[in-house]
């Protein structure tokens, strides 16, 4: 293979994933996987227990080496690209030792910009995300909802070409997950990061969406994508038209199909 | 509501009452020789004594100064190993074993071999005591730095962070707990040895020697009031680091 083939990408796709093999243990996660994900755009990633989701996205943002395959950001690899990621467990993601502020300014550090304009940058952050609460606190000394999104702004304070966000609000309460929601969407939408996100919960996963990802049982492969292209901001009374409801169903049933196989 | 507060804040003091109480019982009763046993009163005054004119002071710093002495030694060896030790679990895997040999070998069995390196004197005191406190600092930096949760290395590495920094940055912070409980127990492990080195290995001066002197003549309120000093000395050693984790450590335990 030549060094172009290998760099060629479809327009308006950002991230290339080709057969891709991952094992865990004896057991065929990935086998020979294919995945193009649209840029500028929100992916989400629902699909029966077990089927790796969060590996998927793991191996992607270059946290989980994989047996064989390649994944590529426009062409470049992972290191060579700009990537935020948001855990499930905020608590063992953010750093207590540090000031909410000084987590969120941390990987600013490693960014080739001059001083000023990481100030900058993390003062539009800031602003953009309208902060309620004091953020020179430490993480423990704040609640799990304020704690994720010290979290989410610190994946967002570089400005990453792809944001990836493994189930970010499920050990949240519900009024904080709708908070939650709207403070993203409106950051996304600001900024159109290509952004990828986990969800066990198949509403957030289609409300969230430009695009719902079905994946099938092991070895997993697509099933479908389903495309959502209800107007942004989605609020809880996007959850209840008729074109949510409508993609909701068919994603179900291809759920429930992929489940009894 | 006052006086309970008040209670539960001198509940600790109920121990303490019991104890000189019982001693002072067993003085007053002579159910134990009073030459072998005085009473507290003599004890504790024997201590005044002893600080204010005697030369219990200078044994007392003597003491400490070679227990942090040996301490700093063990610190600047084992930390730096230690973390070297836990980043690299094929390097932990492959000399565990000689490691943890040396480690549950006594120290105080180590006496005659380094008597015979470092010859009669203080060096052998200092360097038996830094030996079994860096074995304890050793281990513990080394399962602090193994044992940190992998995913917060990960959100680092994640964000561009290379290899040093996320140890740096991450991982060692992570282990703090664990070095602390290391360098409690190498604080007081040396304390041990030093007092025992004070007693057996030809020492002028120290806790230990204070202790073994007060004995073989005899003056048991000295020899107690010795005894007391290198209780306290331990019990202030522990305490210093208990409350330097705190502040240290803030977000340990949240």
């Amino acid at each position: 293979m030549t060094e172009t083939s290998r760099r060629w990408y479809p327009e308006g796709t950002h991230i290339t994933v080709r057969g891709l093999c991952k094992k865990f243990g004896g057991a065929t996660i990935y086998d020979n996987f294919d995945l193009d994900i649209p840029k500028g755009r929100i992916v989400s990633v629902f699909g029966p227990n077990g089927c790796g989701k969060s590996t998927l996205i793991n191996m992607i943002s270059g946290i989980l080496p994989f047996d064989a395959g390649q994944i590529l950001f426009e062409g470049k690899e992972a290191s060579e690209t700009r990537i935020g990621y948001v855990f499930q467990n905020y608590r063992e993601a953010v750093f207590p030792w540090m000031r909410a502020i000084d987590n969120i300014r941390y990987p600013l550090q490693y960014l080739d910009i001059p001083k000023g304009e990481r100030q900058t940058r993390l003062d539009r952050l800031v602003e953009s995300f309208e902060v309620q609460f004091d953020l020179n606190r430490y993480p423990y000394e704040m609640s799990g909802g304020q704690q994720q999104l010290v979290s989410i702004m610190r994946a967002l304070v570089v400005d990453p070409e792809v944001l990836f966000l493994d189930e970010p609000f499920s050990a949240l309460d519900y009024e904080m997950v709708m908070f939650l929601r709207g403070r993203l969407q409106k950051v996304l939408r600001e900024r159109s990061v290509t952004t990828v996100l986990v969800s066990h919960d198949l509403d957030e996963a289609v409300l969230l969406a430009d695009e719902v990802l079905l994946l099938t049982k092991r070895p997993t492969r697509v099933a479908e994508r389903l495309k959502f292209d209800v107007p942004r901001p989605r609020t809880v009374d996007t959850t209840v038209g008729e074109e949510f409801i409508r993609v909701k169903t068919q994603a179900l049933d291809i759920f429930q199909r992929e489940v009894r196989k | 509501m006052i006086p309970e507060i008040w209670f539960a804040r001198l509940r600790p003091l109920i121990g303490v009452a019991v104890l000189v109480g019982g001693w002072w019982m067993l003085h007053a009763s002579r159910a134990v020789d009073p030459v072998l046993l005085p009473s507290p009163v003599e004890t504790m005054a024997a201590f005044w004594k002893g600080i204010t004119q005697g030369t219990l002071g200078a044994d007392f710093w003597k003491t400490i100064v070679r227990t942090l002495l040996s301490f700093g030694i063990a610190l600047v060896i084992a930390v730096p190993l230690g973390i070297v030790l836990g980043s690299s679990r094929a390097l932990y895997e492959s000399i565990e074993f000689a490691i943890d040999f040396f480690r549950s070998t006594p120290a105080s069995a180590m006496f005659p071999l380094f008597l015979v390196i470092f010859g009669v004197g203080e060096k052998t005191k200092i360097a038996v005591a830094a030996f079994g406190a860096a074995l304890v600092i050793l281990f513990n930096v080394a399962y602090g730095v193994m044992g940190a949760r992998k995913q917060r290395q990960l959100a680092a590495r994640v964000m561009g962070a290379p290899r040093v920094r996320v140890l740096t940055d991450v991982t060692l912070l992570e282990s703090m707990p664990q070095v602390f409980v290391g360098m409690r127990s190498g604080v007081s492990l040396a304390l041990v040895i030093v007092i025992v080195a004070e007693m057996f290995i030809g020492s002028t001066d120290g806790l230990g020697q204070r202790v073994m002197n007060a004995q073989m003549i005899f003056d048991m309120p000295e020899m107690y009031a010795a005894i007391f000093a290198a209780g306290l000395l331990g019990y202030v050693m522990n305490l210093v680091f208990i409350l330097a984790e705190r502040r240290f450590v803030h977000w340990g335990g949240k």
